[in-house]
């Protein structure tokens, strides 16, 4: 009887979760994996084609799959490479007592508060080829010549997506970052110091290889949160000019709304849920094997 | 004395630290400071006159524009519903799903939890595509409950993640006292654990809000009435009708965000503590 009573209690207990958890994200997968096998229009039955779609995201052009994956690798690399080590450099050096440093704090992290969306329009207006920001502030400087239809030239649109994703995460993971240097703990700082260690010295051999956990965390999510990109390409591009700034996500949007396609859009979601644990995975092992 | 505890840095350097640093502060506020002000202006300040300077006759009727024609009102208020609703689902669950995962002993509680931590990972793109067509089968696109539940599940795993370290650090005695007393699982839950877990939901609580106030790609995709729209999908509108008028543009970006910039004008420290719980645990 007491073991039923604990039994009906976990029971109930995980039901509303699981149920949640279940019907919108594990049976969704499930459902997905399945048609991603069939050459579907969401309404009828379908046919099973088994891989075929995967071979056609990947070799044929016109669904452009090889440029949204490339487009969000080099969003991923500028995140890695530009982003982390900014915010880096931003949380060392809060970490150093800097007076006003919970205001420069405060500041820094509030473009994450705020919807991608609502940055996007006012980057649209920073751009703006006539009376953009950017635009006449190149006039101003005598450099007119520099001047683009930023988000409506091939050669600018993707620089023009990268810039303002960078921007608004910096504050994110410098927040991270920042939470792990103060975790540092003091006397290890005053022992190096007293060592004759300069402040640098001390950032490099002994905040970072302890910080380097949340390292790891915001390698993850710079990585995975550039393959789920959507908003800002929507909100600035919309996937253009001539599809070149589209990533998997508006394409995945793009097969169900314009192209009937579901079978393919569930390629994609499958794809991209490969593609984000993959990448976890291979950080956490890559941070691992570095360790020894 | 001084000289031995810390060699002070040298000036230069120091004011190298304070210029980068400001630098940096400017590049994040002028944006919010921008927008601010350009809801605030007519196209003839905002286009030529008085690019960047403070509103010169400040133009309220932007805000008007903004409620009236670009229905920014509506939007907020079913932000609002969405967003509450979803939180609460999302934070009850994760509650009592995190009560039977660390305070009942059972041989599955820990793989059940790594089940709910996949979650952290799964993209929300996963699910658009079945979801999508269930909704539309079952006619529940454009629902208010379209938008809720997907985004009270795609909340769970974090919310499961922060509520589990302030669960346990909750001392198993108080369990057992409860237990002596005559409570069942239940009672115990709700008599004891919640009231101590108001830390937990309301840091759980910020997460969630931000997560689904700026939602924006379910909300674009799930929802084609401008009855059910939210914030984002109604400045995303708003915007096409307005290429050529910017005021009210900016007033709705305002409308969007002040209640967020308020809040964290006051809960700053909070906020940023529920940022660094969900990615520190993880």
């Amino acid at each position: 009887m007491k073991k039923f009573k604990k039994g009906f209690a976990i029971f109930i207990f995980l039901l509303p979760g699981l149920f949640l958890f279940i019907s919108i994200l594990i049976a969704p997968i499930a459902v997905s994996v399945y048609r991603s096998l069939f050459d579907w229009n969401g309404f009828s039955e379908g046919t099973f084609i088994g891989f075929q779609n995967y071979v056609e995201l990947f070799t044929n052009g016109s669904i452009k799959f090889m440029t949204a994956l490339k487009n969000s690798l080099i969003l991923a690399a500028f995140s890695v490479f530009v982003q982390l080590p900014l915010a880096l450099l931003l949380a060392l050096l809060l970490g150093r007592k800097v007076k006003g440093e919970k205001v420069f704090l405060s500041i820094y992290f509030m473009p994450v508060l705020i919807s991608t969306v609502v940055i996007g329009q006012l980057w649209l207006k920073i751009y703006n080829p006539d009376y953009g920001l950017l635009n006449r502030f190149l006039d101003a400087i005598h450099l007119g010549k520099l001047k683009h239809v930023w988000v409506g030239d091939v050669k600018t649109a993707l620089a023009s997506i990268i810039v303002p994703t960078i921007w608004q995460y910096i504050g994110y993971h410098m927040l991270l970052m920042y939470a792990g240097v103060k975790g540092v703990s003091t006397d290890l700082r005053e022992a190096a110091v007293l060592d004759g260690a300069t402040k640098w010295q001390v950032d490099r051999y002994i905040v970072i290889p302890v910080i380097k956990p949340i390292i790891k965390v915001s390698v993850i999510f710079a990585v995975t949160g550039s393959l789920k990109t959507y908003d800002l390409v929507r909100i600035l591009t919309e996937g253009g000019p001539f599809q070149s700034t589209e990533v998997p996500s508006t394409l995945l949007e793009n097969m169900l709304f314009l192209r009937n396609r579901y079978g393919m859009g569930s390629t994609i979601s499958v794809m991209l849920i490969i593609l984000c644990f993959a990448f976890a995975l291979l950080i956490s092992a890559a941070f691992k094997e570095r360790e020894y | 004395m001084e000289s031995i505890t810390e060699k002070g840095p040298k000036p230069v350097a120091k004011v190298f630290t304070y210029i980068l640093l400001g630098i940096w502060a400017l590049i994040n506020l002028f944006p919010i400071y921008f927008m601010f002000t350009f809801s605030l202006k007519n196209n003839d300040e905002i286009f030529g006159e008085n690019i960047i300077g403070l509103p010169r006759n400040w133009q309220w009727s932007n805000y008007a524009a903004a409620m009236k024609t670009g229905n920014m009102g509506l939007y907020f208020l079913n932000s609002v519903i969405v967003t509450v609703a979803a939180i609460f689902i999302s934070t009850m669950a994760a509650m009592m799903a995190t009560y039977a995962i660390t305070r009942i002993k059972w041989k599955l509680s820990k793989l059940t939890n790594a089940f709910f931590m996949l979650g952290l990972t799964i993209p929300l793109q996963a699910s658009i595509v079945p979801v999508y067509v269930v909704l539309s089968n079952i006619h529940g696109l454009n629902k208010y409950s379209t938008l809720i539940i997907p985004y009270a599940a795609f909340a769970l795993s974090m919310a499961i993640l922060i509520s589990s370290g302030f669960m346990t650090d909750i001392p198993a005695a108080l369990d057992e006292a409860a237990k002596i007393d005559g409570c069942g699982y239940f009672g115990t839950f709700f008599k004891i654990i919640m009231p101590l877990m108001k830390p937990a939901v309301s840091t759980v609580g910020i997460y969630s809000f931000l997560q689904c106030w700026n939602e924006f790609m379910f909300a674009n995709v799930f929802i084609s009435d401008s009855m059910h729209r939210t914030l984002p999908v109604g400045i995303k509108a708003l915007s096409g009708q307005h290429t050529t008028d910017w005021g009210p543009i900016g007033a709705a970006l305002v409308i969007a965000t002040f209640p967020t910039l308020i809040v964290y004008l006051f809960l700053s420290r909070k906020i940023q503590a529920s940022f660094i719980a969900g990615a520190v645990k993880g």
